[in-house]
């Protein structure tokens, strides 16, 4: 890199510094040229905000209209632009919380919760401990297995849920949690492999080596030396390994059969379908309160997610 | 210091000794990702295969079939239906996404302290959009008489619900698909913190316009993450599932237009138990993701710009 990289580059020199033209008595030719590019640049600026505001509102708009139409009644949803409640009520928060055929809708959360919690457990586990493996140990036969799991990040999902689907019902597993989880303590989410290995392979090697020469084998350099480092990585797994399973749809569709194991987003479905067509106001709550531990993640955990989408390149 | 100066001759076995101990270390660390290899990715890929080849229906035993099952796929109209209804829904929403991402990454390109601020507003409808809730949003917004219909009406181009339309289904899916355009845009920013300045002065010395500086600097030095957003939002759109379950009503309609590949193999496996010919379905997918994405690799070397800055 050459020094003209570091110096800020200034296209305009004439306008950048003006801090008070007031005081400035000379130079009037120089003066109304400065005012004008000053008032192009200045439109220019308004009309760029103006492009990004609109398209907040735009990109906004579908989830400002879902949460307030959750609080007006059903007739006034849905041919209605104007989000805002003109009678404002929490009268189908109290629907939604009644739950669904009979079942509480704390029932659905918690399974939720449940499912959610133990996908961040078995994929920290899972993906810290193999990627020590890949990122830390010379043994051989590590490329190929690092290749093929590279691999595997690309195949499409659909030509192992069938014979996944086989395998869970022919150990009576079908109808549990088990076949949800289990993947997650065995790393098959490829991802989060990935990223670990990227974050370990980043950390300075000096420190494994100096507790080698104390001595120390790989469970405890693991455990006493990389491990406490790895928290940003660990993280943004945790985080998106939530998200994922909170709104995971397909597979509890696939392998939640009785209603009292239903995750969220299958309750909501069984809702959507349960329900007259009428009542969307339950529905928008329902939706709503489906979201809220997602939308509270993002607004706790923003840096990491995006840090962790535009580094890792994770999807959302 | 002590170590080293033990027996010579003791070194040579030790030496294998430690590596077979490092062997050892590194099977046993790699353990949870082997077994979930063998167990869930290997084994299952093997099974597909040879059940893609069976009458299968998880109650009775399978029954050899050889090619008929994928015979009668290439005769099966709702099958070469959902192709088509996938491949619309990849070719077209990809880039259109992947277009406005790279727009909106331009715009907020520059040094402002609200940059972050919008990446982050941008961003949150990726982490929501493919839940079952924004579908029922979706659904809300789009059918008859909902909101957008009343705002074409507005206009006086109303044409009623899209969800019931056969022809608006897939605008409105794209739309939905375009709406998560952040996650693609955050790389994109990521990305375009990574271009030289330099050359942006080199060109503006030069009289270059912003036109000419996107085309000929931005765009080329973009090109591996472009190809990387690509990549990622193409094999995405294939896993398509919640929404257009939920804005059918799980039925692909209304006249199949919203039965994408996922969901038909849905439907086959999981509601008619016809296993084998889901997993005949997999496996043709798997074969065609696997050819579009070598082709991919391989005509990437004609426009992915690799320079030793960026990578």
């Amino acid at each position: 890199m050459t020094d003209a990289a570091h110096t800020p580059h200034t296209p305009y020199p004439a306008v950048i510094p003006e801090p008070d033209e007031a005081t400035r008595p000379s130079d009037p030719g120089g003066h109304e040229a400065r005012r004008k590019a000053r008032s192009s640049r200045r439109s220019k600026r308004a009309l760029y905000h103006l492009l990004i505001l609109v398209l907040t509102v735009i990109v906004l708009y579908p989830a400002i209209w879902m949460l307030l139409s959750s609080f007006k009644p059903s007739s006034d949803i849905i041919g209605e632009i104007n989000p805002i409640p003109t009678d404002f009520s929490l009268d189908n928060y109290r629907t939604a919380f009644g739950g669904i055929g009979g079942i509480s809708f704390w029932s659905f959360f918690w399974n939720s919760v449940i499912l959610a919690v133990g996908s961040v457990i078995g994929v920290v586990l899972s993906a810290t401990v193999s990627a020590y493996a890949f990122a830390r140990i010379q043994f051989p036969g590590r490329d190929v297995w690092f290749a093929i799991m590279i691999g595997t990040l690309l195949l499409p999902f659909h030509v192992v849920i069938i014979p996944q689907y086989i395998i869970f019902n022919n150990l009576g597993l079908v109808n549990s949690f088990i076949p949800l989880l289990a993947p997650k303590f065995l790393a098959a989410e490829a991802f989060f492999v990935f990223l670990m290995v990227q974050f370990m392979r980043n950390l300075p090697r000096e420190l494994d080596e100096a507790a080698r020469v104390d001595g120390a084998n790989h469970v405890r350099i693991f455990r006493s030396v990389v491990l406490p480092l790895m928290s940003p990585a660990v993280m943004t797994a945790s985080i998106f390994a939530f998200i994922w399973s909170w709104n995971d749809f397909f597979g509890p569709l696939l392998y939640l059969k009785d209603p009292d194991l239903y995750s969220l987003p299958v309750a909501l479905r069984l809702y959507v379908d349960q329900t007259s067509v009428s009542d969307y106001g339950a529905q928008m709550a329902m939706a709503v309160l489906a979201l809220v531990p997602v939308m509270l993640f993002f607004i706790v955990f923003q840096r990491y997610i995006v840090e962790g989408v535009s580094t890792q390149g994770l999807k959302g | 210091m002590t170590t080293t100066n033990a027996d010579p001759n003791a070194r040579r076995p030790k030496r294998s000794a430690r590596q077979r101990r490092e062997t050892a270390a590194g099977y046993s660390f790699l353990a949870p990702w082997l077994l979930g290899f063998f167990l869930l990715t290997a084994g299952p890929m093997v099974a597909s295969l040879y059940l893609a080849f069976t009458s299968y229906d998880l109650f009775s035993s399978p029954q050899w079939v050889g090619f008929d099952n994928f015979t009668a796929l290439f005769n099966d109209d709702r099958w070469l239906n959902s192709v088509k209804v996938t491949l619309v829904y990849v070719l077209v929403g990809t880039p259109i996404k992947i277009v406005a991402a790279l727009a909106v990454a331009m715009l907020l390109n520059r040094k402002s302290r609200a940059q972050g601020a919008y990446r982050s507003i941008f961003y949150a409808p990726s982490l929501i959009g493919a839940s079952v809730s924004v579908a029922i949003v979706w659904k809300a917004m789009f059918m008859d008489e909902g909101i957008v219909d009343s705002i074409q009406s507005l206009f006086g181009v109303g044409i009623g619900g899209w969800v019931g339309n056969p022809d608006m289904t897939m605008p409105m899916l794209i739309l939905l698909a375009v709406w998560q355009f952040g996650a693609p845009m955050v790389i994109f920013l990521a990305g375009l913190k990574q271009v030289p300045q330099d050359l942006y002065e080199a060109a503006e010395v030069d009289g270059s316009g912003p036109v000419r500086k996107f085309f000929s600097i931005t765009l080329p030095m973009l090109s591996p993450v472009i190809f990387f957003n690509l990549l990622l939002e193409t094999v995405n759109a294939f896993q398509v599932f919640a929404s257009a379950f939920i804005i059918s009503g799980g039925t692909g309609g209304p006249a199949g237009s919203t039965m994408f590949y996922t969901l038909y193999l849905y439907i086959r496996g999981f509601q008619d138990f016809q296993m084998g010919y889901a997993s005949a379905m997999a496996w043709v997918l798997v074969v065609a993701v696997g050819i579009l994405t070598a082709i991919y690799f391989r005509t990437s070397r004609y426009w992915v710009h690799y320079s030793g800055d960026t990578r």
